[in-house]
């Protein structure tokens, strides 16, 4: 509608018009507070961190405390080995546990776990830190890759379970009855039909897990604890991008902190990465 | 009334409920092979719990439960010893709405009762796809694209479809519920015509509200009311002098 047409409107119309554009005006702005923070916090981090990255920092370990130089390559490798190793540990039963609580639902059990699951989700993860601690950690004589992995699993483990939940109650139960209608077995019609018919949806979840995973500090500072090189096996501490973020953080040194910056950007912009990624895959195969 | 043992399909005095309401009450009825018998009442006689009683689908919904017994080829399908996943495959079944399989395409979808059982070769899924497509009167329309996804057809096509995916595993007997309520004509034509077609091949039993569908496509007909089987017999005498007087009222349209 042209500018020169309002005058002309009834006045309710042109009442109504105002009403609308004050709404959409409120809304924008809430919006842009909401967004807001995001933008600064990554503005801040690309601005402090973007001036010590080199491809030194991807490959390098960190250097002795007053040098300059030197990487995160051990934390970046320590990282993407325990987000690895967790999401084997958790992923598998956590779409199992979400399948079983959605297409079970009448089932006792189910309602139990589901229970358990929703409590689980919001443990502290500090408290899951100290629940690998004592589990692992105390037993097995030290700090780990593997108690880490599992700390970080125990994380997972629930969203990844809750998502596949959510997703597969919202796919039609005609589905299911077409497939137990071919004559199929109803474990054939959930794996493989069920499962598949939601796998885009549940594939975002179990990337929101991963990066949910790559970003937590607290699970691991007491159960992989941290190490200044490179691990030659599993059993033994294992450096993670959030944990050096955290030593270099709290250090005296100017270098180090620089470092942590630089640490803070990379985890910062694959939590971002993976999240897009997520989306991207939801759109695309949605469509 | 015809006699139950010819025919191919039989229930014998089929009862089901759901938690405590009892939905069908002590139907027997049958259907002889290569004829279309249609089942025609108002909304919740009880006319698709019969039906789901056929291939025991009504007991994959929670609390339900049937009694009675329906004799495939003479066999009892409720007794102890019958695998219900065996039933399907004999028993197909084609539901109200069209729901193509979300993230197959057409050819997958066609073929997903035959991979999914295993132990078919790939030519000869293949194979079976073309047949059942052709079949369903779908093939002319989807031949350049049996890699699109099975979404992205029409209404009237998906329908088709999900009738080429239950012909696929060559049952014997289709069980077809609505089919085409939410179809519109000339769509509702094409499966009309398809089911005409069909029933060379398969005995078809439909649930449809649609009275002169049923008039046009069945051998027989069946009319339910309130869980009851209130009157079954050739189609052209149930349409032209039913002999109950809840018939007449419901085919000539005084309630339900």
């Amino acid at each position: 509608m042209s500018k020169a047409d309002a005058p002309r409107l009834p006045r309710i119309q042109r009442r109504r018009h105002f009403k609308s554009l004050m709404a959409n005006a409120v809304i924008m702005t809430l919006a842009g507070f909401a967004i807001l923070p995001l933008i600064l916090v990554f503005s801040y981090i690309a601005r402090s961190g973007f001036p010590a990255l080199n491809l030194d920092f991807f490959y390098k370990l960190p250097a002795p405390a007053g040098e300059t130089g030197g990487g995160m390559g051990n934390a970046i490798l320590g990282s993407v080995a325990m987000v690895i190793m967790s999401g084997v540990m958790s992923i598998p039963p956590g779409l199992l546990c979400g399948l079983y609580v959605a297409e079970f639902s009448h089932q006792k059990l189910a309602r139990l776990l589901r229970f358990v699951i929703d409590l689980m989700t919001g443990v502290p993860s500090i408290v899951i830190g100290l629940f690998a601690y004592a589990m692992l950690v105390v037993p097995l004589g030290g700090f780990s890759a593997w108690a880490g992995s599992a700390a970080l699993g125990i994380i997972m483990m629930p969203i990844v379970s809750r998502t596949t939940e959510e997703i597969l109650r919202l796919i039609p139960d005609q589905l299911r009855e077409s497939g137990l209608a071919l004559g199929l077995p109803r474990w054939k019609v959930l794996l493989r039909l069920i499962m598949r018919a939601g796998r885009s949806a549940i594939a975002t979840g179990v990337f929101l897990a991963v990066a949910r995973a790559s970003g937590e500090t607290a699970p691991l500072l007491f159960t992989s604890f941290n190490n200044q090189y490179w691990s030659k096996s599993l059993s033994e501490p294992i450096a993670s991008l959030p944990v050096q973020i955290y030593t270099y953080a709290i250090s005296p040194y100017e270098e180090w902190h620089r470092l942590a910056w630089a640490g803070s950007l990379i985890l910062v912009t694959v939590v971002f990465a993976i999240n897009l990624l997520s989306r991207l895959l939801l759109k695309r195969t949605s469509n | 009334m015809q006699k139950v043992s010819t025919a191919v399909i039989a229930a014998e005095n089929i009862s089901a409920w759901y938690g405590s309401n009892r939905a069908v009450i002590d139907i027997s009825l049958g259907v002889n092979p290569g004829e279309v018998l249609a089942l025609i009442g108002p909304s919740g006689c009880g006319k698709s719990t019969f039906l789901r009683c056929l291939n025991r689908m009504h007991e994959e919904i929670d609390h339900t439960r049937s009694e009675g017994r329906v004799l495939y080829k003479g066999e009892d399908i409720y007794s102890d010893d019958v695998d219900p996943v065996a039933v399907r495959s004999c028993i197909g079944m084609v539901f109200q709405k069209a729901n193509p399989f979300p993230t197959m395409s057409v050819a997958e979808n066609v073929a997903a009762g035959l991979r999914l059982r295993g132990g078919f070769s790939r030519s000869e899924i293949e194979s079976r796809v073309e047949g059942a497509l052709r079949k369903a009167a779908l093939w002319e329309e989807v031949k350049n694209k049996l890699r699109a996804p099975g979404t992205s057809l029409s209404g009237g096509q998906q329908q088709r479809l999900c009738i080429a995916r239950a012909l696929a595993v060559q049952p014997e007997i289709l069980l077809m519920d609505e089919p085409t309520s939410a179809l519109d004509p000339i769509s509702t034509g094409r499966i009309e015509e398809l089911m005409t077609e069909l029933k060379k091949s398969v005995t078809i039993i439909i649930v449809t509200h649609n009275m002169q569908q049923a008039a046009r496509i069945s051998d027989q007909t069946a009319f339910f009311l309130m869980g009851k089987l209130v009157e079954h017999g050739n189609t052209e005498q149930i349409f032209n002098s039913p002999t109950r007087e809840e018939t007449e009222n419901y085919i000539s349209g005084r309630f339900g």
